[in-house]
């Protein structure tokens, strides 16, 4: 396995540009389902160890609802959608009837979980497709599921076939937030992760030389 | 109140002066601690991958496979004065955080536990107790003066093994 030293920062830029278009795509379909503007933050590519990623879903044992979908393909690697527990509330009560007490539509019920996951395979889908168009790339995404639990469990799932052949990923996260609603950390956040083996496929799609 | 030592993912750590040994978010990966009976001596690591051998040569973190992190926590206690053969072992993790991605490759957790059994059992370790499998997140804790393994979990509590 080659040394990930090739990727220079112009490889990162385009990929945060990849990441850009197809954050603001996932943001839009966030926001036709929710009725509500979404702003999203510029995404950040970077190439990182492998062991900072829990902290950049608000730490290892940060509880977080989150959707993965594993990618297959041309460039496989992980997509993951996710919110801090808490956060994942407020999805849902925008999805469903906030004025239906009784029913208690929160992440606890299993209404609330199955809004949540629909609305993280939306975002992913079009995340995706706007990821495919621009690529050229044919990926699929495997089959959705939730997971409640500490971010560092829920991330190790998406690591294990990455960190078979190295102790770093590629990481491109965006962090989305309702319009005019105060900051808040993990509404809704995308994180994409592909496996080594998509590096190069990946930049050559892209038209970026890789000199090695 | 007791000293804690982390260990972070693919990490490993001994325990000196009866710190506690602590790692959070295990998910698929197993936390795996080594003591000797009667003694303080102990040492814990968070592996993420069953064995080296389908890696590539590449550097890896010490901590991340069954079949290096093992025998190296067993070279590390031995480094410190414990005795090999009055080691046990206690073992928690290896959960399957998403129940839809079912293929071979995905259930790393369950063959991360049988990886660790194997290394304990040619190691000659016996595995005094566990909380393997599920589907939940786990974090752990071990007293090294009092050998109990304390696990929390987000939807379960927390027990004591």
């Amino acid at each position: 396995m080659k040394d990930f030293d090739f990727i220079h920062s112009t490889h990162l830029d385009v990929l945060q540009e990849i990441g850009n278009i197809g954050a603001g795509h996932a943001a839009t379909s966030l926001s036709a389902l929710l009725g509500r503007k979404i702003e999203m933050t510029i995404p950040e590519a970077a190439i990182i160890p492998f062991d900072q990623i829990p902290d950049r879903m608000g730490g290892s044992e940060n509880e977080i609802a989150a959707i993965y979908t594993p990618i297959t393909g041309d460039a496989p690697g992980s997509v993951y959608f996710f919110s801090d527990a808490i956060q994942s509330n407020a999805v849902i009560q925008q999805l469903t009837d906030p004025l239906s007490e009784s029913s208690k539509q929160d992440l606890a019920a299993q209404y609330g979980q199955s809004a949540f996951l629909e609305a993280g395979n939306i975002v992913i889908g079009s995340y995706l497709s706007a990821f495919a168009d621009l690529t050229g790339l044919q990926v699929a995404r495997g089959v959705p599921d939730l997971s409640i639990d500490m971010a560092g469990a829920i991330i190790s799932h998406g690591l294990s076939r990455l960190l078979i052949q190295s102790d770093v990923a590629i990481c491109i996260d965006t962090h989305m937030k309702i319009d005019g609603e105060a900051t808040v950390r993990n509404f809704g956040s995308i994180l994409l992760l592909f496996d080594p083996e998509s590096f190069e496929v990946l930049f050559k799609a892209l038209g970026v030389e890789i000199d090695e | 109140m007791n000293e804690v030592v982390t260990i972070g993912m693919a990490e490993l750590s001994c325990s000196s002066e009866s710190a506690l040994l602590r790692t959070s978010g295990l998910g698929s990966c197993v936390g795996v601690i080594i003591y000797q009976e009667g003694s303080t001596h102990a040492a814990m690591a968070h592996i993420m991958l069953p064995s080296v051998t389908i890696s590539s040569n590449r550097e890896h973190k010490i901590g991340k496979f069954a079949d290096v992190a093992i025998p190296e926590l067993v070279r590390q206690l031995r480094a410190k004065g414990a005795a090999s053969y009055r080691l046990k072992a206690k073992i928690a993790g290896g959960a399957q955080m998403f129940a839809s991605a079912g293929n071979e490759m995905m259930r790393v957790g369950e063959r991360n536990v049988i990886a660790v059994k194997e290394q304990l059992n040619e190691l000659k370790i016996p595995l005094i107790a566990e909380d393997t499998g599920g589907k939940n997140g786990r974090t752990i804790s071990f007293d090294p003066t009092t050998h109990e393994l304390t696990i929390r979990t987000v939807h379960l509590g927390t027990k004591v093994i």
